[in-house]
């Protein structure tokens, strides 16, 4: 009974309800790019929500360059975004060799399709790596600061306004705080946070006894530098309005600025490190299935293309996360 | 999805193109990162727009690149307009309006902590 459905004379065209894909599309395909339209409005509102709190606090963010100034092997010295242009490299070769992988499958070529996205695979697990190391480093931190009893972040500089650490200026009083290990102690329990390695009181007794000591407000100049504050103004200000001593980074507070700042980075860059993850645990994935033969059975390697196209976003939004945390 | 296809038929330019794409991509992100090291003074000085000309240049970058990943490497330069259409207007649309609400708001925030009455810190 084929006169059930009625014919409107207008299949052969485009939109016409023929049996053709308006889009030339297949259906896993146009899905995957519906996901990612709607994945890319989820990290666009984490990148607004940034950019919002960013304009909040334009005259006292943090500076990109003096954050994330470490690389591997390179102790101690000063390299700002080397290592985050790195993986950014990583990441775009990664991309690359995905989509000579797709295109190796577009001409069935098996044993191509299995070396490039082992490749990726590999170029996958050494930026989640990269990500690892550069958060640990964000965590631990280099310097330390000290808090103000309104929440703003104070560090500390010599007279040459080269940074300090807050192991340079304390002085060990004695009497302290210590450690207690589980062999040591009947009952034991942690702390709600770790102590700092140095009190407040030795940090402020060590930047009483060194007069070169200066402090370093969040506040940028007009050349975009952090202010320096006088001798005089240091003093007033650790003496009056010290609160706590602040080593690295988590949700509540962070040695590099406001609060938000480590937050977003731990959301925004999590985020995308949880993306590459599951990225990666889909290349694994099919790259058995290559393996076993099960593409070439099918006749198609799309599944390739479509986990490509879930790849490439990935890529894709880390360069706008590369512009938006390192760059601007 | 033979149809789909159209650019297995001249098999080396699809490879051709890739490295293209990635060498293009590549001297783009090494003149965002010298530019991120060395900052020039007037680039920085010179507002445009509530930006600084170095963070224009550096989403202009962006975006470029952005594009050449969504073109070349997820194929969008070989589907068709309907389908390019409907992903990039749509998400175009909506991320544009969502970061000018938002950088608005964030605006007035700001300008509200700097000249409002009110201490905020203590």
């Amino acid at each position: 009974m084929e006169t059930a459905v009625a014919k409107t004379g207008t299949e052969s065209k485009t939109w016409g309800g023929g049996p053709k894909s308006p889009l030339k599309v297949s259906y896993g395909k146009l899905m995957m790019w519906v996901f990612l339209a709607s994945d890319s409005l989820t990290f666009s509102g984490f990148l607004a929500s940034y950019g919002l709190i960013r304009f909040k606090f334009s005259d006292e963010w943090p500076i990109a360059d003096e954050v994330f100034n470490h690389f591997p092997f390179l102790h101690g010295v000063d390299a700002p975004m080397y290592y985050v242009a790195l993986m950014t490299f990583i990441l775009i070769f990664s991309s690359v060799t995905m989509v000579l992988a797709v295109d190796a499958g577009h001409k069935m070529q098996k044993g191509k399709v299995t070396t490039y996205l082992f490749l990726t695979i590999i170029g996958g697990l050494i930026f989640l790596g990269s990500q690892a190391w550069e958060w640990k480093n964000f965590i631990n931190g280099t310097y330390g600061a000290v808090k103000t009893k309104g929440g703003n972040i104070v560090q500390f500089v010599d007279t040459q306004g080269e940074r300090l650490a807050i192991a340079d200026v304390a002085q060990a009083l004695p009497g302290q705080r210590v450690h207690q290990k589980p062999s040591e102690a009947i009952w034991y329990s942690f702390d709600e946070r770790d102590i700092p390695t140095y009190s407040l009181e030795e940090v402020k007794k060590g930047f009483m006894a060194n007069e070169d000591i200066l402090v370093r407000i969040q506040t940028l100049d007009d050349r975009g530098q952090k202010v320096i504050l006088s001798r005089d103004k240091s003093i007033s200000l650790i003496e009056n309005q010290a609160a706590g001593v602040v080593e690295g980074a988590n949700l509540t507070e962070n040695e590099y600025g406001p609060p938000l700042f480590a937050d977003f980075f731990f959301f925004i860059t999590g985020f995308h490190g949880f993306h590459v993850s599951i990225g990666v645990m889909l290349n694994i994935i099919i790259f058995f299935n290559v393996l076993i033969g099960t593409y070439e059975k099918r006749g198609s390697y799309e599944m390739v293309e479509k986990v490509g196209l879930y790849w490439h976003f990935v890529d894709l939004v880390w360069v706008f996360v590369f512009t938006f945390f390192y760059l601007v | 999805m033979a149809e789909t296809n159209t650019h297995t038929k001249n098999d080396n330019s699809a490879v051709k193109r890739i490295w293209t794409v990635f060498v293009i991509l590549s001297i783009v992100t090494i003149v965002e990162v010298v530019l991120g090291i060395f900052r020039p003074d007037f680039l920085v000085h010179t507002d445009f727009v509530y930006l600084s000309l170095l963070n224009w240049i550096f989403i202009l970058l962006t975006i470029y690149k952005a594009y050449y990943i969504v073109w070349a490497f997820m194929h969008m330069e070989h589907e068709t307009k309907g389908l390019r259409r409907a992903i990039i207007w749509t998400s175009g649309f909506l991320i544009i309006y969502l970061v000018f609400i938002f950088l608005t708001e964030g605006n007035y925030i700001y300008e509200v902590m700097k000249n409002g009455f009110v201490a905020w810190d203590f």
